[in-house]
């Protein structure tokens, strides 16, 4: 069930100048609906007359406790500067939960990789509480830009061992999250979100060791709901909508 | 107690407000969101004989109030749709309109004649507009003979009630509305989207795969209230307005310029339940205006 509904700011968490976590509840009082990491939500942002369609945002994390659903928003342009800036008590129109979120096998032998880059850790928070909560044992790898660029990092801890690589060396290993050490592990399935290159340089590593991958993609979409077809990904079963087939996709079905 | 119920051909919609091809999937894709039942009707995705994988990605760019796209009639096909669709949508208490596409004449005929022998569909819209294929779509609709050709052919064959979608890509609409007019269309759609073409500026290149794709969004409504007020006065068969709606405001606007009925697209992607909106904007509407009956103010601009 997909749901059309405002949403309060119970808090807006300024993170650095590039990143802001948004931690929203219905303003109806009811509880949340059924959201599975990897899900996300289209938010309208009428403010922005640069702006007509609503923005596709991964969602971060679902804290049952306190019925809030939080979205961790880079500044991108007009519509994500808008909701980087949102002040506590206004309110956000979203539609959710969309898109078929992670598999989350809860009964996994070996062990599972949630790598992440960027803004892509946004879904790994979720996922990681999910896992957790089921004593599925896994790890984290994150890359960023710098030290200063890694989100959420005290939350990921909470949760795994995370491992981390970054551009510069400022924390964990320095380079690509394709070379970090612990890839060498033996991983029986990896988790992924990030820029398009990193999903597909992960993907290549999954392919050539045999691991069960799945990606999320950000295709540019307008409905969210499987109406458009903007946005589809070329796949084994020819052009699929991101959206509603997605945005979660096995590797084995790209055709990367 | 108004009145809003319109005809078009041997259709009797209860409220004026469709939803335009392409932009609500086949109703299904909007059932948690909207009450389909509520709506005047719903004209579903392009359907072509042959299934159409679509072009390829990128197939869209936000630009100024609109969008371009580049779907190039994905689809599975008009056997897909009896088979699979139709079974599941014929039981909404609403018209369903099936848009119907094709690369040749006999394509076109040939999907009109399958979809004909569907007992809960009592109309089809012919896309004669579509600026994203190459062969087909808008050819037929630029062209007086094309779209003559096109209508004649498929009114030998299809019965009931025969909607025309127009494309504003053309010198002269109102001579294309004549011409589909004179060869057996029961009502003329229009407009289906501008030719566009945005740059992505960094990269030196076309944002879209198809380097051009149709606009669409409250960036065309003027043009295409122009082009209905310009229609609606020569011919005799309805007109529905179709561009940039996104309001019930947008709505009487197509309304007063002489369409009997309105189709709404680009705004269902951003509230996905504006129709609803629409169709109670002009209840009240009509009731604000002292009018009983909606069809007293089809074309009321030119009185």
């Amino acid at each position: 069930m997909k749901y059309l509904k405002d949403f309060r700011v119970v808090e807006n968490v300024y993170i650095n100048s590039l990143y802001s976590l948004l931690k929203l509840t219905p303003d109806d009082g009811k509880p949340l609906a059924d959201v599975k990491p990897g899900q996300f939500v289209q938010v309208l942002v009428p403010e922005s007359s640069a702006t007509l369609l609503r923005r596709p945002i991964s969602i971060n994390y679902v804290d049952k406790a306190n019925n809030e659903l939080w979205l961790l928003v880079r500044r991108a342009g007009n519509a994500t500067n808008i909701l980087a800036d949102k002040k506590a008590n206004s309110l956000i129109n979203l539609l959710y939960p969309l898109g078929n979120g992670f598999t989350c096998i809860l009964n996994s032998n070996g062990k599972t990789l949630l790598t992440g880059g960027g803004v892509g850790i946004a879904p790994l928070l979720y996922l990681g509480k999910i896992l957790s909560d089921n004593n599925i044992a896994f790890e984290y790898l994150i890359g960023a830009k710098s030290k200063s660029d890694l989100l959420e990092l005290d939350l990921l801890e909470k949760l795994a061992t995370v491992n981390i690589s970054t551009d510069n060396g400022s924390a964990g290993e320095k380079g690509l999250i394709t070379h970090n050490s612990c890839l060498d592990k033996n991983w029986a399935r990896i988790y992924c979100c990030g820029p398009a290159p990193m999903m597909k340089a992960i993907a290549k590593i999954a392919h050539q060791r045999n691991i069960d991958c799945e990606v999320s993609l950000e295709n540019m979409m307008a409905c969210g709901l499987g109406a458009c077809l903007c946005c589809v990904e070329k796949t084994v079963k020819g052009n699929v909508c991101v959206c509603t087939e997605g945005p979660i996709f096995n590797i084995k079905d790209l055709t990367w | 107690m108004v009145n809003i119920s319109t005809k078009i051909g041997g259709l009797t919609l209860k409220n004026p407000v469709l939803t335009a091809s392409g932009t609500f999937g086949y109703g299904t894709e909007y059932k948690d969101l909207v009450d389909l039942n509520s709506l005047g009707g719903i004209i579903v995705k392009g359907t072509t004989l042959n299934p159409r994988e679509g072009n390829d990605y990128p197939r869209m760019a936000e630009t100024p109030s609109g969008m371009l796209n580049a779907v190039g009639l994905q689809n599975k096909g008009v056997d897909y749709f009896i088979n699979n669709i139709y079974p599941t949508i014929s039981n909404y208490d609403t018209e369903i309109i099936v848009n119907v596409s094709g690369a040749s004449v006999t394509d076109y005929v040939a999907v009109a004649e399958r979809i004909s022998e569907l007992d809960k569909i009592n109309a089809i819209e012919v896309n004669i507009s579509c600026p994203n294929v190459k062969q087909g779509g808008m050819a037929f609709g630029t062209t007086i003979e094309g779209a003559s050709e096109i209508t004649t052919a498929i009114r030998k064959v299809y019965h009931k009630t025969l909607i025309v979608k127009l494309s504003p890509n053309v010198t002269d609409i109102v001579s294309i509305a004549k011409a589909v007019e004179d060869s057996g269309a029961d009502s003329v759609s229009l407009i289906n989207t501008l030719l566009g073409m945005a740059i992505d500026v960094e990269r030196q290149k076309p944002v879209l795969s198809t380097i051009t794709g149709g606009l669409s969004g409250p960036a065309v409504r003027p043009v295409a209230v122009r082009m209905v007020w310009q229609v609606a006065k020569v011919v005799k068969i309805p007109v529905i307005g179709l561009g940039g709606i996104a309001s019930g405001r947008d709505a009487m606007e197509f309304i007063l310029a002489g369409a009997s009925a309105v189709q709404v697209g680009t705004a269902n992607f951003i509230y996905p339940n504006i129709t609803l909106e629409i169709i109670n904007y002009i209840k009240e509407y009509c009731t604000r205006h002292n009018v009983k009956d909606i069809t007293e103010l089809i074309g009321a601009v030119n009185k």
